[in-house]
């Protein structure tokens, strides 16, 4: 499933507002998950498995590190679902 | 313990605080209420999968967690967790204690407990069973990749503990005692230790159970002992009824605040009763029916005597565990006439509250230390309900349909509750001031 930057950004918003209780509109780029948006390790887990469901991609453990900001799992799950 | 000890006031226990959530009420205000009006919290249960169990009915929690919790706090809790935290606020708020025991800067003044003095003490029979049958739903239906990252720290039994433990930042210790339907006393036991031995000033302790599922309501009526009443939900808990044919599931948590009668007095803190002592013991004889002879729980209750110095005259009040089945009940009204001696059991009143909110497993010896703790500060005891036709076997005083009052004076009443496995703990509390 292709997906805008936009989209994505929308879709990971509502699933970061589900799981860890943050207003969709504080959901930003440049948001680190961890120390902006309180985002703990294993809620971590679930924002990316849940992820992975909504935008029909895998994100395998070992990338799930290299997810420190909103807009690194952004661009990750848009190339991806490419 | 040596009585001079006993009286020092750092090792005098109070209970300052008092929280609940049960099938009959949301707060410690509207159970008490519903307990004094005889009300009963079962009712058939609507979800599709009752219909193919042998009981269809149970008494489920009266306010929904979600009425009162964030939904996102709501998920990283097992149900159990939940009860234990919306209970644990409302005692802790009640004790007098700033939320979250933090200070704010709307409410500077806020009184806090030193973290390293504040232990916590929450109880579970049976752990996050709930959580644990989810999630191998999710794991047979989408695969190990969907089952959560939460599973564990939300089905291991000293979830609740933990998880209230943070929200206070307790650092004294938090522990889980497990003792089936004997836990909710065994953690005010522990309690009461934890302040004796020094470890703590202050200790929020209780019990919680969320196992109305279909896996624990069809293993518990194979075990037949689950009332089968399910035409009449509400008159299926009969303690010491002549009808009576097993308990009736509850679900909810009650919980706390204890602290030493110094720490209390120092800050003015109203005072609802002392813990003046505990008795625990175990059967050693079946892992699921009880000791006939009732010799361990006369033990457990002359153990909790001793503990805190009391004369069997000064008991006026038992909240029994009274399971509503047909052997339990009996055993151990006989247990509590050996144990206080003629005399003295001849003037007390016996209560057994889960005719009315079921039967809370590990959360129901922490919910009856609350309506006892009430019934010695009103001087009022709940009934039982549903005794329609006395036992013949029954030889003490049972407070039914309406409430009694207690004597005057620094009187003391028990609460006893027993647990699979053959576990007794009996609680002593003393009417305060």
């Amino acid at each position: 499933m292709a997906a805008s930057q936009e989209e994505v950004l929308t879709g990971l918003a509502d699933i970061v507002n589900e799981i860890a209780g943050v207003p969709q509109d504080e959901v930003e780029l440049d948001k680190s998950f961890i120390d902006d948006l309180d985002v703990d390790s294993l809620s971590m887990v679930e924002v990316v498995v849940a992820a992975e469901e909504k935008f029909e991609v895998k994100i395998p453990d070992d990338d799930v590190k290299g997810l420190k900001t909103v807009r690194d799992a952004v661009d990750y799950i848009v190339k991806a679902a490419a | 313990m040596k009585s001079t000890e006993r009286n020092d006031a750092a090792r005098t226990v109070v209970v300052t605080g008092l929280g609940a959530t049960t099938p009959v009420g949301g707060d410690v205000a509207t159970t008490w209420s519903a307990l004094l009006a005889g009300t009963s919290g079962a009712r058939a249960l609507t979800e599709e999968w009752a219909a193919q169990l042998p009981v269809t009915f149970a008494a489920r929690i009266a306010v929904e967690p979600l009425e009162v919790m964030p939904k996102v706090e709501a998920r990283r809790l097992d149900r159990s967790g939940q009860f234990a935290m919306i209970a644990a606020r409302e005692a802790w708020l009640d004790a007098g204690y700033a939320a979250k025991n933090t200070a704010h800067e709307d409410a500077p003044d806020a009184l806090v407990v030193d973290p390293v003095r504040l232990g916590v003490v929450i109880a579970s029979g049976i752990g996050g069973v709930t959580t644990l049958l989810d999630a191998w739903d999710t794991f047979r239906e989408k695969g190990p990749r969907r089952v959560g990252p939460l599973t564990v720290p939300m089905l291991m039994p000293n979830s609740p503990a933990a998880n209230v433990g943070i929200e206070l930042g307790a650092r004294a210790g938090v522990h889980t005692p497990v003792s089936a339907c004997a836990s909710g006393a065994e953690a005010v036991a522990y309690g009461l230790e934890m302040i004796r031995s020094g470890r703590a000033d202050v200790v929020v302790c209780g019990g919680t159970e969320a196992a109305i599922h279909p896996l624990p309501m069809a293993a518990f009526a194979n075990m037949m002992a689950m009332s089968k009443r399910n035409d009449e939900p509400q008159r299926a808990s009969r303690p010491y009824d002549k009808g009576r044919d097993g308990f009736v599931m509850g679900e909810g948590a009650g919980v706390l605040v204890l602290e030493s009668a110094e720490y209390a007095a120092a800050r003015g803190a109203r005072v609802y009763a002392e813990v003046a002592g505990a008795g625990l013991s175990s059967d050693g004889h079946h892992i699921a029916q009880p000791e006939p002879t009732g010799r361990d729980i006369a033990r457990a209750m002359a153990l909790a005597l001793e503990d805190g110095a009391i004369e069997p005259q000064e008991v006026v009040h038992v909240n029994a565990h009274g399971t509503s089945t047909p052997a339990g009940d009996v055993t151990e009204l006989k247990a509590i006439r050996a144990t206080l001696g003629d005399a003295a059991a001849d003037k007390i009143t016996v209560t057994s509250t889960k005719s009315m909110t079921g039967h809370l497993l590990g959360g129901t010896g922490a919910v009856e230390s609350v309506a006892t703790v009430l019934a010695l500060y009103h001087r009022t005891a709940p009934p039982t309900i549903n005794v329609d036709d006395l036992d013949d076997e029954v030889d003490l005083d049972i407070i039914r349909d309406e409430p009694r009052a207690l004597p005057d004076g620094s009187v003391v009443a028990l609460n006893n509750s027993f647990g699979f496995g053959g576990h007794n703990v009996v609680v002593a509390f003393r009417r305060f001031g």
